[in-house]
C-alpha cells in the first residue's frame, strides 16, 4: 500500500503518514467493531442460555442495533467526576487500560503477511502489554477517591497479577515446542491439516490449552472469576464511580483483551490463520503465485483467525453464563493449587517430549547454540523425526 | 526535498516523552502521579528499545518495570498511604544531593556517549534491517547464564577468556532488587516494632492506672 501511495502523492512523507493512518485505522476498526459485535452477542447468548430471547426489537430483527444504541446512550450520559477524586488521574486511567489492551494487537498477526510488527519476541510482547492493563484499573480505583473503588481495584489487581504467572507458563509451552517467540513463525509451523496444530502435538500441549483457557478467563476478569467487579453484589468494584464514556473505555479494554487472548490461543494452539484443511495450498493461494493469489490467501487466513477468535470469545461467554461465580478462596485455590502446578508439570512434560522427539541427548546438544535456526524446521520436522523412530 | 528520517523522528518523539515524564516524576509531589509519570518514562524507554531493534529488551522493560515494579509501587502506596493523596515534600538538602548524584551520572554517560564516533550522526534504517534475524533472545539468555555465544568464534584465546557472561551482574542486580524491596517494605510499615512496644507499654500503664 505504501508503494502504491508513493506513486500518487508528491511529498513522500504524506504517503507514509497516510498509509500508517489507514493501517492503524483498520486495526482499530477491527477491535472496536468486535467490541460492538461482542456486546450484542453477549446479550444474545446470555438470553439463550437463560431461556429468553435477548435483545429482539432495536433495529428490527435480532436486535442488531442494540450495540450502537447502547454506545449512543453511553456517550450522552452526564460526565461525572466525584468531588474527592484526583480528577486528572480519574480522567486518565481508562485510556491506560484501553491503550494497553489495543497495543497488544500491534504484535498479533492476523494472517501470514498481515501483521503490524513482526517482533521476534511477539508472544512475550503480547503478555507484557496485556499485563499493563491492570495499571489503569489500579489507577482508576485509586483516583476515584472512594474506599469502595480502591478495594475493588486491589482485589482485581491481585487476581490479575497472580493469574499472570500460570498464563505465562502456559504460553511458554507452545513457544518452547516451536522454539521461537515469533508468532508468525509459530503460526506457519502449523500449516497443513489440523493434526499439525500445536494442541495435537503431544498430550502435554493438549492439557496446557485447557489451563491456558482457565487462566485467560481469569486474567481478563470474566465470570466465573469476576469476583472483584461482581455487578450485582459489589456494584462493579473499581468501576463504581465511572460512568458514560470513561466506563465504556474500560469496557472496551476488557473486550479488547478478550479478543487478544483468543487470538493468542488461536495462534499458539490452533494453527492461527491455517485452517483445519489446507484449502489455501490446494488452490495455490500463496504469495509465490502472484499478488492476487497471495491477497486471497491472506483473506482466507484472516477469516480463519476471526472464526477462531470469535469461537474463543463465544466459549468465554458460554462459560460466563453457565458457571456460578467463584468465592475468593476458590479463585486463589484454582490459581495456586491447580493452574500453576498443572502448567509447571505440562511445561516439564512438553520439554521431555520435545527432547525425546528430537533424539535425546545427541540431537539436543548440537542445536543448543543455534536454536533459532533449528526452529525454522519446526513442527513438521519434529513430527517426521518422531515417525522415523 | 529530503526524505524524512522516520527513525530519527520516532526516536526524538520517544526521547522527548521519556525526558518530559522523568521531569514530571521529579517535579510532582503526589506519589501516585509520580507513578503515572514513571509509567510514561519507562514506556517511552521501552519504545526506544523497540526502535533500536531490541524487541526482547523492550518487552522485558514493559514486563518487569512497568508491569511488575510499578504495579508493586502502586500497591505499596495503596496499602500504606494514611491520607488519601499522599504527598511528598522534598527538602532542599535532598534536592541538592539528588542533583549532585544525578548530574555526576549524566556527565559520565554523556562523556561515554559522545566518545563513540558512530553515534554522532543520525542512524539510517538500513543496518537495522540486516540485523533483524540476529536479534533473537537466545544469545542474550545464554549470556545471562554465563555463555557469551557471540564470543565463541573469537579467534584469539585472550578474548575468549572473557566469556564469563553476565551471570554475576545478573545475580547482583537480583539481590539488589530484593534488598530494595525489603527496605521499602520496612520503611512503609505504619508502626515500627519499637514504636509498637512503646505504645503497648503506655497502654498497659493507662489500663493499670
Amino acid at each position: 500500500m505504501t508503494t502504491f501511495l508513493l506513486q500518487w502523492l508528491n511529498p513522500p512523507w504524506l504517503a507514509y503518514a497516510l498509509a500508517a493512518l489507514v493501517h492503524c485505522g483498520l486495526l482499530l476498526a477491527l477491535v472496536v467493531g468486535s467490541v460492538a459485535v461482542c456486546n450484542w452477542a453477549e446479550r444474545k447468548i446470555a438470553g439463550r442460555v437463560q431461556d429468553r430471547l435477548g435483545p429482539a426489537r432495536v433495529g428490527g430483527r435480532f436486535g442488531w442495533l442494540q450495540s450502537p444504541a447502547d454506545g449512543l446512550k453511553l456517550l450522552c450520559k452526564e460526565d461525572l467526576i466525584p468531588a474527592d477524586a484526583d480528577s486528572l488521574l480519574f480522567r486518565f486511567a481508562p485510556y491506560i487500560s484501553l491503550g494497553a489492551s489495543f497495543a497488544a494487537f500491534v504484535a498479533i498477526p492476523l494472517s501470514n503477511d498481515w501483521v503490524a510488527q513482526r517482533l521476534d519476541a511477539a508472544a512475550f510482547f503480547v503478555l507484557a502489554v496485556a499485563g499493563l492493563e491492570v495499571f489503569g484499573v489500579i489507577l482508576g480505583g485509586y483516583a476515584s477517591g472512594s474506599k469502595w473503588s480502591l478495594f475493588g481495584a486491589m482485589r482485581e489487581a491481585a487476581q490479575v497479577v497472580s493469574y499472570e504467572v500460570p498464563l505465562g507458563l502456559c504460553v511458554l509451552v507452545p513457544v518452547m515446542v516451536a522454539g521461537t517467540m515469533n508468532l508468525v513463525k509459530i503460526g506457519n509451523m502449523q500449516e497443513g491439516w489440523f493434526t499439525n496444530w500445536l494442541i495435537f502435538h503431544d498430550p502435554f500441549t493438549f492439557i496446557t490449552f485447557w489451563v491456558y483457557l482457565t487462566c485467560a478467563v481469569a486474567s481478563v476478569n470474566r465470570a466465573p472469576f469476576d469476583l472483584a467487579e461482581a455487578e450485582s453484589e459489589l456494584v462493579a468494584g473499581f468501576l463504581t464511580e465511572y460512568s458514560g464514556f470513561r466506563w465504556s473505555a474500560f469496557f472496551m479494554a476488557e473486550y479488547g483483551s478478550m479478543l487478544a487472548v483468543s487470538f493468542l490461543a488461536a495462534i499458539l494452539f490452533f494453527g492461527g490463520w491455517n485452517g483445519p484443511v489446507p484449502i489455501a495450498r490446494w488452490f495455490g493461494l500463496m504469495q509465490e503465485n502472484g499478488p492476487l493469489a497471495g491477497y486471497l490467501g491472506n483473506l482466507l487466513g484472516l477469516a480463519n483467525m476471526l472464526a477462531k477468535g470469535s469461537l474463543g470469545i463465544v466459549v468465554m461467554m458460554w462459560i460466563r453464563w453457565t458457571l456460578p461465580r467463584l468465592r475468593i478462596d476458590q479463585v486463589l485455590t484454582t490459581c495456586l493449587k491447580y493452574c500453576i502446578p498443572l502448567a509447571a508439570a505440562t511445561f516439564v512434560g512438553a520439554m521431555a517430549w520435545t527432547f525425546v522427539a528430537r533424539g535425546g541427548l545427541n540431537a539436543g546438544n548440537d542445536d543448543a547454540t543455534t536454536r533459532p535456526g533449528v526452529a525454522t524446521g519446526g513442527v513438521q520436522g519434529e513430527v517426521a523425526m518422531t515417525k522415523s523412530q | 526535498m529530503n526524505p524524512i528520517n522516520w527513525h530519527s523522528c520516532f526516536f526524538l518523539l520517544a526521547a522527548a516523552v521519556a525526558c518530559a515524564a522523568a521531569l514530571g516524576v521529579v517535579a510532582s509531589k503526589n506519589v501516585v502521579r509520580m507513578a503515572v509519570f514513571l509509567l510514561h518514562a519507562l514506556g517511552a524507554v521501552a519504545g526506544l528499545f523497540f526502535l533500536a531493534g531490541a524487541d526482547f529488551v523492550g518487552a522485558m522493560q514493559l514486563m518487569i518495570y512497568v508491569g511488575g515494579t510499578l504495579v508493586l509501587i502502586a500497591f505499596g502506596v495503596m496499602l500504606t498511604a494514611r491520607r488519601p493523596f499522599l504527598s511528598m515534600d522534598t527538602k532542599l538538602a535532598q534536592w541538592i544531593a539528588g542533583t549532585l548524584v544525578g548530574g555526576c551520572l549524566l556527565a559520565v554517560l554523556l562523556r561515554s556517549a559522545l566518545s563513540v564516533d558512530d553515534w554522532a550522526g543520525p542512524v539510517s534504517a538500513a543496518p537495522r534491517a540486516q540485523a533483524e534475524d540476529l536479534a533473537t533472545a537466545a544469545p542474550l539468555g545464554m549470556g545471562m547464564l554465563g555463555v557469551r555465544v557471540d564470543r565463541l568464534d573469537e579467534p584469539e584465546a585472550a578474548r575468549r577468556e572473557g566469556m564469563s557472561g553476565y551471570l554475576l551482574p545478573f545475580e547482583i542486580i537480583s539481590v539488589h532488587l530484593l534488598v530494595v524491596l525489603i527496605g521499602a517494605a520496612y520503611l512503609a510499615r505504619s508502626t515500627r516494632p519499637g514504636e509498637a512496644r512503646l505504645r503497648e507499654n503506655v497502654e498497659d500503664k493507662i489500663n493499670a492506672g
